[in-house]
């Protein structure tokens, strides 16, 4: 019982650090000015989907072998729901972008 | 210290704008005095107000969404009075005054009647359909209900102070935005948007866990009664699209109130980005509004109809793939946006293709129908004006889905029809059905039918003159939200338009008479069984109107009909051997304090009074910190109450009262050939 207590606290706070990382790399790039152009948006969303990732692990404690089948589930549904709705929003825009160049 | 709030904002520019604040606060006042006349604050309060109990928060969903049909359809007879006249006129509206009512008719009628409509009736039905006692956060619940309640007060207090949005139901930038809206309108919208579609997500999240979590034992997934699954399913839909509307609105707040520019031509930002966003949510937001209504359909008819529902694993997945499918059309509502012809060509299919399941339960609906034993029961008879009636504003759907033919028909009162078309046989009829069919479960007596099929019919025939003509003015060229026009061949049809919203006006008034006598007559029409209809799903086995609880003993399922098995099999109204005790949530006063800070938040950032912005918000944070510190926020009903309540209600049923269920005996090979299709 104690054991696992300490356990999740140094999941919860490892967790904790990466998402503090995580935020603070945008920030920093963008503050900064370290970063122009195109690459500024790629690192700041693989950043944001690590983040997602981290909280959902560090967070939620979700993995392939203790979580109910039927949560996973409804995290794939949820991630094929967002790609189409994200994916849809950048289809259409960059199409719209490349149609009024 | 009042931001830009000043006696401008009373409206006294003109005799319409100023009588509508007169009713509107001339109401408040008498519901003020009505109440304090009848003495009922205390009873309002303590036993419904802060109640947490799902039953009563539905009953009240469903009062706010009837209030607000009244203000929504006067707003419609407005805008028809209106066009009836003005051919080559101003007719009496200015034209400032006629783009805020079309705007408020639009958002109030989704937001604010068909929203807290169809959660009412979930609120009311859902968890006795899957034999729970409660939802699975009864507080949040009464938060959503207050919430959504917040946001339709801020509408409605824009008539009397200051001014509603002039841009529309969906308020398109750059026209809503500061620049060319620079007054108040715009905000009230935007805030009555943000506060009331926080209240439908939680509402939304709440149903999925309630419907995952706590279904009684036996009840699979398979099993669901079909108004559940529709249930899980715009669920779904609210916690995913939700979020976009929500995060749209609050660009826009940004955009205006702090200078940032998502979507205004300045510093990079594009304002199709709007109408893209929007369209995520409001896509999937014509299904949340129309699915429950499928489910009530399929209940309805299977009761009536007395038969088993047909084909109830495909309208499963009709139910899911519509789900689905509704997240990858949004774009076939700006295909005039100008996009390439791949872009076109796969939403304008995908939205082809949303037809099929629809299609799929149209037929499972007849063939329920089919060689059954039809009673025409106000629920029915509904049931029945919306197939025939859908499927016209399906037809017109698909036709609209071609992108071609949308460059022609997009902003035409085609699509005016087109969409009432959809909404008032697919979402309204759907939920007066239900009304007509659950009210004995929330009240314990039968509405009036008779009154009931006056209405039914009012409304139809209302719907189909007020509506059609608008199909052929499409054709004919007219634009939709016209204050005036020049066209003399217009006027006719729509006159004939008018006179068809003059009688869904009477289809109103038959429903307040129906609910008038049904209340007067109360005492002939009690529903002592909790099972007036021969009923086939779960929630018919709880008493009407039901104990707090639902359940003394938490059923077991064995089938999908699984009340109909029940008395088949004999086990319905059986007193349990021994009752144990029950734990239920307190009331709590938070929920109403929380409705109550969110109109402030909301009303104080439309006028910038930011020290009341920032005040409101504090203390909701406090009331939300003191609720998450109470420790003791349910209590136990006790056995022996439980079991005097369940010897109450068992002991008022006769066998008499009971329906007689031999027509539905399996008949086996001896005694002859099953009759076809009978369950
Ligand atoms: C009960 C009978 C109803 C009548 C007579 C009616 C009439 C109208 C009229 C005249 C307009 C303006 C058309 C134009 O722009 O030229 C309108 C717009 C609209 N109506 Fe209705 N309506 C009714 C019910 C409903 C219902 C039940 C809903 C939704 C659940 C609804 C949703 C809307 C929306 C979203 C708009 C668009 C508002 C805008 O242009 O921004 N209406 N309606
Ligand atoms: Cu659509």
């Amino acid at each position: 019982m104690h054991h696992s207590a300490e356990r999740s606290l140094s999941t919860y706070l490892t967790g904790f650090a990466l998402a503090v990382v995580l935020t603070a790399i945008p920030f920093a790039l963008v503050w900064g000015g370290l970063l122009t152009g195109p690459a500024v948006y790629v690192v700041i969303a693989v950043a944001a989907v690590i983040q997602v990732v981290v909280h959902l692990v560090f967070f939620l404690h979700m993995n392939f072998k203790s979580t109910p089948g039927e949560n996973l589930f409804f995290l794939g549904f949820a991630a094929v729901l967002i790609c189409i709705m994200v994916g849809g929003s950048l289809w259409i825009m960059m199409d719209l972008h490349h149609r009024m160049m | 210290m009042l931001g830009r709030l000043t006696i401008e904002a009373i409206p006294l520019y003109s005799w319409v704008a100023m009588g509508g604040a007169a009713v509107t606060v001339g109401g408040g006042i008498a519901v003020f005095l009505l109440i304090t006349y009848l003495r009922a604050w205390k009873v309002l309060w303590t036993d419904w107000l802060t109640s947490l109990d799902h039953k009563k928060i539905g009953i009240m969903y469903v009062v706010l969404a009837l209030v607000m049909l009244v203000r929504g359809f006067i707003d419609a007879l407005m805008m028809r009075a209106q066009q009836a006249i003005a051919l080559n006129n101003e007719g009496y509206l200015p034209p400032e005054h006629f783009e805020q009512i079309f705007s408020s008719h639009g958002t109030i009628m989704i937001f604010f009647v068909a929203m807290p409509f169809l959660t009412g009736l979930i609120n009311i039905i859902v968890p006795q359909q899957i034999g729970a006692r409660d939802v699975a956060f009864p507080f949040l619940n009464s938060v959503s209900l207050f919430l959504t309640a917040a946001g339709a007060g801020l509408v409605l207090i824009s008539l009397a102070i200051g001014k509603f949005s002039t841009a529309g139901w969906t308020g398109y930038p750059p026209y809503s935005g500061i620049d060319y809206n620079p007054g108040v309108g715009v905000d009230y919208w935007l805030w009555a948007l943000i506060v009331s579609g926080v209240g439908s997500t939680a509402s939304g999240i709440n149903f999925i866990v309630t419907i995952v979590k706590n279904r009684c034992p036996g009840m699979t997934y398979m099993r669901m009664p079909m108004f559940t699954w529709t249930t899980l399913c715009i669920s779904i839909l609210i916690a995913f699209a939700f979020p976009a509307l929500t995060v749209v609105a609050a660009q826009l707040a940004l955009d205006r109130t702090l200078g940032f520019h998502f979507f205004t031509n300045g510093d990079g930002g594009n304002m199709m980005l709007f109408a893209n966003l929007l369209w995520i949510w409001g896509h999937p937001e014509v299904y949340i509004l129309i699915l429950p209504a499928f489910g009530i359909f399929s209940e309805v008819v299977a009761t009536f109809s007395r038969k088993r529902l047909f084909g109830y694993k495909s309208l499963v997945y009709a139910t899911a793939c519509i789900a689905i499918l509704s997240f990858t059309v949004w774009l076939h509502h700006f295909f005039t946006m100008g996009s390439s012809a791949n872009v076109n060509a796969v939403f304008g299919i995908a939205t082809m293709i949303i037809a099929v399941p629809t299609g799929v339960k149209i037929f499972d609906w007849m063939f329920t129908m089919y060689r059954g034993r039809i009673e025409f029961h106000p629920s029915m008879v509904f049931t029945i004006g919306f197939m025939v009636t859908f499927v016209i504003g399906g037809v017109t759907g698909v036709l609209l889905a071609l992108p071609p033919a949308d460059y022609l028909m997009h902003n035409s009162t085609f699509l005016v029809a087109h969409f009432h078309n959809m909404l008032i046989p697919g979402a309204l009829f759907g939920y007066f059905a239900g009304l007509n069919y659950w009210f004995p479960k929330a009240f314990g007596f039968k509405l009036d039918a008779k009154w009931g099929i006056r209405s039914f019919w009012f409304w139809i025939i209302g719907f189909y003159l007020a509506f059609m003509p608008l199909y052929v003015l499409g054709f004919m060229g007219m634009s939709r939200r016209m204050e005036h026009y020049a066209d003399p061949n217009w006027q006719p049809y729509l006159i004939v338009a008018a006179l068809g919203a003059v009688c869904v006006l009477l289809g109103i008034v038959c429903i307040a008479i129906q609910l008038y006598v049904s209340a007067k007559n109360w005492g002939s029409a009690r529903d002592l069984t909790g099972d007036p209809w021969n009923g086939r799903t779960l929630e018919w086995a709880t008493a009407s109107p039901a104990a707090p609880y639902n359940f003394a003993i938490v059923p077991t399922v064995r089938d999908i009909d699984a009340f109909h098995d029940m008395k088949l099999g004999g086990t319905a109204y059986q007193p349990a051997a021994a009752y144990e005790d029950i734990v239920m949530p307190k009331s709590s006063g938070l929920g109403p304090v929380l409705g109550a800070l969110s109109f402030a938040l909301g009303f104080a950032m439309v006028w910038y009074i930011w020290w009341l912005a920032a005040l409101a918000f504090v203390l909701a944070l406090v009331c939300v910190g003191i609720r998450a510190c109470d420790d003791e926020s349910e209590f136990i009903i006790p056995a022996a109450e439980v079991a005097r309540i369940e010897g109450a209600h068992l002991g008022q049923i006769t066998s008499a009262d009971m329906h007689d269920m031999r027509d539905f005996q399996p008949v086996g090979p001896a005694s002859g050939a099953p009759l076809p299709g009978r369950a």
